[in-house]
């Protein structure tokens, strides 16, 4: 098994993860299978009605002894995230609108956005991470964890001004890097509710 | 486990795996072809040219042997978008990823997709129009069908679609604006934003507008939004900061020649009462050589900004700092001022006070004042006329005091009312069309099954992206809910619907009987690479198409 892929790893963020809503199909398969090559190996027919947690435990481990055998090139992906190196994991936490906590162990250098996309959370970011908008929204739990990052420049205050439901420690995910100092960080997804306004319907 | 397996249980393949199944594709082929009823989903079918508008009964019926279904209903929600803006797109997107058997019609005048993203975002926000990505990865799905040059009301009536569909969602937006209703309103040399907008934009309506940017210095921009700044920043910028976007060849060509050395930004309220947001205020100080004055800025701010709510307190901070260009370095000028209502728009005037030519010469403002008990700071404060009359030179003028939305022709055969005054489709906040005729006799009173409004025709033409997705992510919400609740849709008698669900396929004929040729997604494709390869050559992302005709040449259709 590959030390630098942490399957135990993954293998434990899917069974976890079986208790939270958010396990779909889709989310078990970034997962696991996130990795730069695709075989195909392992076909595992797909059976709607059955928990998925319980084929993807044997598909992993089968899958990660194999997953070396096919050399490719690059194949575009959702994100380009690597696992991180033994030692120098960081955790990283998002709680969900919903109340639902998930964990990730994440290298230094990943933003919370791409984190969120690549585990399937809710997280839009329309403008693809170029700090262009504000639908990467994060609120950090902790003041401290917030004033250890650095302070947001003028062009992620600009889109925080835009923001639904603004916290003080609120940031953009795209602009929070992970590191050491940020191990264990606990970030808060605000509600997607859509406080309207009364200026929605105003005539003005 | 591979491409395929991934596309059999992702919600809609995403443009990213749709690369993946072509780099599969060779290996896999046979899979797709003869396994047609065991669940496979048809996602190499679906890339085929000819797939795409046919897609959806095949789709389906593979859909519904291989997928547990959210609802219980027996037949697929069949749903008809109208409208290709962001709106729509957004919503398409959280609906799609909610309801497994959903399939989605979009439909479009214009041959090409993504609205006021690509007519309305300005040219050097490139990275806004990113959300784009989001958009290809909806309509890379079997379960959607892009629908372009068919137009709604005109060529396909809503009447003759509603048998077909079990939902109909309006997503047309804003397409006119509001006017000013003064004197020489109509004058030339008097535009509207949105025209204007739409010209360097290259949208084919308004790619005829020639501007007259050559008559004068003086610009007067009339209104305080985002689009304002918009307009001021365009006429401001270094050509050859421009000259790199996506901005259209003729709009270029005209600012090359332009004249305009100041654009004054008018505003009938206070600073504090602006809606332009402070990206855009700084983006206007941070050009070289182009200088910004205002006179009553600091007179209409508290003496201390520390005291203003956080989004003011910045935008005060980017604006009293100004800009750092000097009277002597600047070539150009943008100025702000305030608490001034447009009056009347003259010409040039002789001696005699005889009218000379018919051009736009002059713009008179009446000074306005917070009404007694407004409070100054507040976001909502009223104005009202004041006596004193000041006059601006102006060689060209834009209003940009808002879109407007205009009801869809039809609207009313389906029962749709609309909102003139506010210049929305009547809905429940959430996305529900209502409708006062349905009389409050029961509780479900008002509302029209199966109807629903999404975007600038159901909250009005204000926000940005975000707004936009989070209003769109709502009503894709109801719907959802609507659906699995059993509630009734069109055609239906509590969840007994009698739509035929046949969608694009029940109204086609009728639409190529007229000689109509829908563009589908292949062939926008087919577009958008012509275009990016025509940009290449120019050093631009894009060169885009300005003429309905050449994108259909583009696509294959002329």
């Amino acid at each position: 098994m590959s030390g630098r892929l942490q399957w135990p790893n993954a293998l434990s963020r899917a069974l976890k993860s079986e208790q939270g809503t958010l396990t779909t199909p889709l989310s078990l398969h970034r997962r696991a299978f996130s990795s730069r090559t695709s075989s195909s190996r392992v076909q595992t027919p797909w059976r709607p009605q059955e928990p998925q947690w319980r084929t993807t435990n044997i598909t992993l481990q089968s899958f990660a002894r194999n997953r070396r055998k096919f050399s490719s090139t690059p194949i575009p992906r959702h994100n380009h995230l690597d696992p991180p190196k033994p030692g120098e994991e960081r955790h990283v936490t998002f709680i969900t609108k919903e109340g639902e906590s998930f964990t990730f162990d994440v290298a230094d250098g990943d933003n919370l956005l791409d984190i969120a996309q690549e585990n399937d959370l809710e997280m839009e970011g329309a403008c693809g991470g170029s700090c262009a908008c504000s639908t990467c929204h994060v609120i950090v739990e902790s003041e401290d964890m917030y004033n250890k990052m650095e302070e947001p420049d003028d062009d992620e205050n600009d889109m925080l001004d835009l923001a639904f439901g603004l916290q003080e420690t609120s940031r953009l995910g795209c602009q929070v890097k992970m590191s050491k100092e940020l191990d264990g960080l606990v970030v808060r997804l605000p509600s997607m509710t859509r406080n309207l306004q009364a200026s929605d319907f105003d005539s003005k | 486990m591979n491409a395929i397996a991934h596309a059999r249980r992702a919600p809609y393949v995403c443009a990213s795996c749709i690369r993946r199944l072509h780099h599969a594709a060779p290996r896999t082929a046979r899979t797709y072809t003869s396994n047609k009823t065991n669940g496979s989903f048809p996602v190499a079918a679906a890339r085929s040219p000819r797939f795409a508008l046919k897609a959806p009964a095949r789709a389906v019926h593979l859909l519904r042997n291989g997928y547990s279904t959210a609802s219980e209903k027996p037949k697929p929600l069949r749903l008809a978008i109208i409208g290709s803006g962001p709106a729509g797109f957004y919503t398409a997107h959280r609906l799609m990823k909610q309801v497994q058997d959903v399939v989605v019609d979009m439909y479009e005048k214009l041959p090409v997709p993504y609205g006021l993203v690509r007519f309305g975002v300005a040219p050097d926000h490139p990275e806004v129009k990113n959300c784009q990505d989001t958009f290809e990865e909806v309509a890379a799905s079997p379960r959607f069908n892009y629908i372009g040059n068919v137009e709604i009301g005109k060529t396909l009536a809503l009447a003759d679609m509603k048998p077909h569909y079990d939902a109909i969602l309006f997503a047309y937006g804003a397409s006119e604006d509001r006017k000013l209703g003064i004197p020489g309103e109509d004058l030339p040399g008097v535009y509207s934003a949105r025209e204007f907008v739409g010209w360097y934009n290259g949208h084919p309506q308004f790619a005829h507008l020639k501007p007259e940017l050559d008559s004068g210095e003086r610009a007067v921009v009339i209104g305080h939004g985002n689009v304002a700044l918009d307009v001021a920043r365009i006429l401001v910028a270094p050509l050859a900061q421009l000259r790199k976007t996506d901005i259209a060849e003729h709009a270029v060509a005209a600012l090359a020649r332009s004249k305009i050395k100041r654009v004054e930004v008018v505003g009938r309220r206070g600073p504090l009462q602006a809606s332009y947001t402070v990206k855009e205020a700084r983006e206007l100080m941070q050009f070289q050589k182009v200088g910004f004055k205002s006179t009553s800025l600091r007179n209409l701010y508290p003496e201390n900004t520390k005291t203003l709510p956080r989004v003011q307190q910045r935008l005060a901070d980017v604006l009293l700092k100004g800009s750092t260009v000097s009277k002597q370095e600047h070539k150009k000028r943008w100025e702000l001022s305030f608490m001034k209502s447009p009056h009347a728009i003259h010409v040039k005037k002789n001696r005699l006070n005889e009218p000379i030519g018919d051009h736009v010469h002059s713009i008179e403002f009446q000074k306005t004042r917070f009404v007694p008990g407004a409070d100054p700071l507040s976001k909502d404060a009223r104005v009202e006329l004041d006596d004193e009359i000041v006059t601006s030179e102006a060689s060209i003028v834009f209003r940009s005091i808002g879109y407007k939305s205009t009801p869809l022709p039809g609207l009313s055969d389906l029962g749709v009312p609309f909102d003139q005054k506010l210049g929305i489709i009547p809905n429940d906040a959430h996305g529900r069309i209502i409708s006062p005729s349905e009389g409050p006799g029961n509780l479900s009173a008002g509302h029209l099954p199966g109807l629903y409004a999404v975007g600038w025709v159901k909250r009005g033409p204000t926000g940005v992206i975000v707004s936009t997705m989070m209003d769109a992510f709502t009503t894709a919400d109801v719907i959802v809910e609507d659906w699995s609740a059993s509630s009734p849709f069109l055609n239906g008698e509590k969840g007994r619907s009698t739509s035929t669900g046949l969608g694009w396929d029940g109204v086609k004929d009728n639409v190529l009987a007229q000689g109509v040729k829908p563009v589908d997604w292949e062939a926008w494709k087919r577009i958008d690479k012509a275009e990016r390869e025509r940009g290449k050559e120019k050093g631009k992302v894009r060169l885009k198409f300005v003429d309905e005709e050449e994108m259909k040449a583009a696509a294959g259709l002329a």
